[in-house]
């Protein structure tokens, strides 16, 4: 286990610094980075005071250090437009995305699991073919389309909701709920699929022969076992609902790390870019190894290979 | 790290060819997906014939007027105007146009480059397997819609940055799947057979690999499709994608957006035709799924 456990976190440095040098050379890539952020109209001294202010003459390997060995101690640089300090900016951010992403998977958990579960013990039947339609409908909406009719439907029509921002829990059910219902169908045919493999297994034939409870059987021993792929898609997920925060916090006006990170795209305020960047990538690293290791120690034969 | 594939064909024997098609024919879900599908591509192709009207022409003395089946909706306009006078059906017919041409060319790109590297690795192992690998795990950490947001704000939001920014970011899967079903087929006997008679590496992969891994692609190939006609919508919609005046339906669903109150109609028909789309798409890789695995169909 704790080879495993080395080798896995060995690896995750090693793509958390791959990461890091892509994000860093993609921003830095588009040519002149200072025509870039002054636009078209900047003269040769505005350019010029941007390059000396950004150290944008030197070789890219040294800025790229220089930002990962201050980045390591939680120094992201200065924003280009709020003129503060990077880390403040996102420490201010991040609590309402992770809100918005969690309240998100326990929509999608509150519908994957019970849909799952029932479409496997009778598959063909009316609960599996709904389901099917949900999984469809949720594959095939935009979700930034999805969340702009709850906004017409709860809030501007019913009125049950609020409609933009993030001062209350309220705020998030909308956004929460159109974030959620995207990852939907992945994990419902998962556990679907997980659910009928286990319901056929030898062990629940065996204990079904013993003469348990079907709800013992079903919860106990057939659900449990299926739970093991549903760790790392949900980690995945999770991770996938950070970077994807940026659609639906910009319909719902919240204001979280994905609403920063459309504002300072579109103001070029490349450090903060960044920084997010690689702070997403980083949250969806250190969730996959954590689900790797519930694995690990759920299921002791993925430890030895 | 692991990678979960939910288009993951199962594992085992394809089946033979002519089953393959015999059984699309008879698979409802494929046919009405194909069906759909190809009438809008037809759509997209005859658009200057069909559209009623110029998609850019505007006319200020017509703006924002209800599709037919509202009131003060008119014959004129069957599914109205847009906020600067705009006739919806003929941007409608003509969007139809962006998002296939960025499903298709992004699905090409992505399909190269994700087929060549999972071969790549699946075929020789070892260390390119190792190297391979980590690509793949590095492009699954970095967050699809931002890094395409910022390559749009960098480059300019043309359709050809658009395809090369999703091609170069939807090719994981492709690879994930390739290199499994590569990896499947390097022990088989036939391939054995070909290494033992002396055929080069390069004609073991182009006539004993990539025929026996085509039919995994195709389904691979319907779902990115999907996923890119979704991702180029979304970058519309926040207007780092696809540029004004052009039709694309997410760019649409943007410019409506200052109607939402009173018109939600201008979001909800270009939002209906995304979904309709995809939908179409995701039928018929399903079918396509089933098709080739009738076994695995729970």
């Amino acid at each position: 286990m704790l080879l495993y456990m080395a080798q896995r976190i060995g690896l995750a440095v090693c793509v958390c610094l791959a990461v890091s040098l892509l994000a860093f050379l993609l921003l830095n890539a588009s040519g002149d980075v200072a025509a870039a952020i002054a636009g078209e109209e900047a003269t040769p001294e505005q350019l010029a005071a941007i390059r000396a202010e950004l150290g944008l003459e030197r070789p890219w390997l040294v800025r790229y250090a220089e930002w990962i060995g201050a980045a390591l101690t939680g120094d992201f640089g200065n924003s280009l437009f709020f003129q503060r300090p990077v880390s403040e900016l996102i420490f201010y951010r991040l609590p309402t995305t992770l809100t918005l992403a969690s309240l998100a998977a326990v929509i999608m958990l509150s519908l994957a699991v019970p849909l799952g579960v029932l479409a496997a013990l009778w598959p063909g039947s009316f609960v599996d073919r709904a389901a099917l339609a949900i999984a469809v409908m949720g594959q095939a909406m935009p979700n930034f389309w999805f969340g702009l009719i709850l906004l017409v439907v709860f809030s501007l029509m019913l009125g049950w909701a609020p409609a933009s921002g993030s001062a209350t829990l309220g705020h998030f059910v909308l956004p929460a709920i159109a974030l959620g219902y995207y990852s939907t169908p992945p994990m419902m045919r998962l556990i679907r699929a997980g659910m009928i493999e286990a319901l056929a297994s030898d062990y629940v034939r065996t204990a079904r022969a013993k003469g348990i409870g079907t709800g013992k059987v079903i919860f106990k021993h057939a659900l449990r076992n299926a739970v093991i792929p549903v760790v790392s898609l949900l980690a995945v997920q999770f991770g996938n609902m950070l970077g994807g925060s940026v659609v639906i916090e910009t319909v719902f006006g919240i204001q979280g790390l994905g609403y920063l990170a459309w504002e300072s795209i579109s103001r070029m305020d490349l450090p903060v870019v960044q920084a997010i960047l690689l702070i997403v990538a980083v949250f969806y690293i250190a969730l996959v190894l954590l689900s790797d290791m519930a694995n690990a120690w759920l299921d002791p034969r993925i430890r030895i290979q | 790290m692991s990678a979960l594939d939910p288009t993951a064909p199962p594992p085992g024997e394809g089946a033979p060819k002519s089953d393959v098609l015999r059984r699309l024919r008879g698979n409802p879900t494929f046919v009405v997906g194909a069906f759909i599908f190809l009438l809008i591509f037809l759509m997209a192709i005859f658009a200057p014939l069909l559209a009623p009207y110029d998609p850019y022409s505007q006319s200020m003395s017509n703006r924002v007027v209800p599709p037919v089946w509202m009131e003060r909706g008119s014959w004129d306009h069957v599914l109205g105007t847009d906020g600067l006078g705009r006739d919806y059906l003929s941007r409608i017919i003509y969007g139809a146009r962006i998002s296939l041409l960025i499903a298709i060319f992004t699905v090409i790109t992505s399909g190269l480059i994700g087929t060549t590297l999972g071969v790549l690795s699946g075929y020789f192992g070892g260390k390119v397997d190792l190297v391979i690998n980590f690509f793949i795990m590095t492009r699954l950490t970095l967050p699809v819609v931002m890094v395409a947001l910022a390559v749009v704000a960098l480059f300019g939001g043309s359709l050809t940055v658009v395809i090369l920014v999703l091609g170069f970011l939807l090719w994981d899967r492709f690879a994930v799947v390739t290199r499994a079903a590569t990896q499947q087929l390097r022990n088989q006997e036939y391939i054995q057979a070909s290494r033992s008679l002396g055929f080069t590496t390069r004609q073991i992969i182009f006539r004993d690999v990539l025929p026996n891994i085509l039919d995994r692609l195709a389904v691979i190939a319907t779902f990115e499709m999907a996923q890119a006609i979704l991702l180029e919508a979304a970058l519309s919609f926040l207007g780092l994608g696809v540029q004004p005046p052009t039709p694309s339906w997410g760019l649409m669903v943007a410019e409506g957006r200052q109607f939402l109150l009173f018109d939600p109609w201008l979001i909800m028909i270009p939002g209906a035709a995304i979904v309709v789309l995809v939908m179409a798409i995701n039928l018929a890789g399903d079918g396509l799924r089933d098709a080739m695995a009738p076994e695995n169909r729970n």
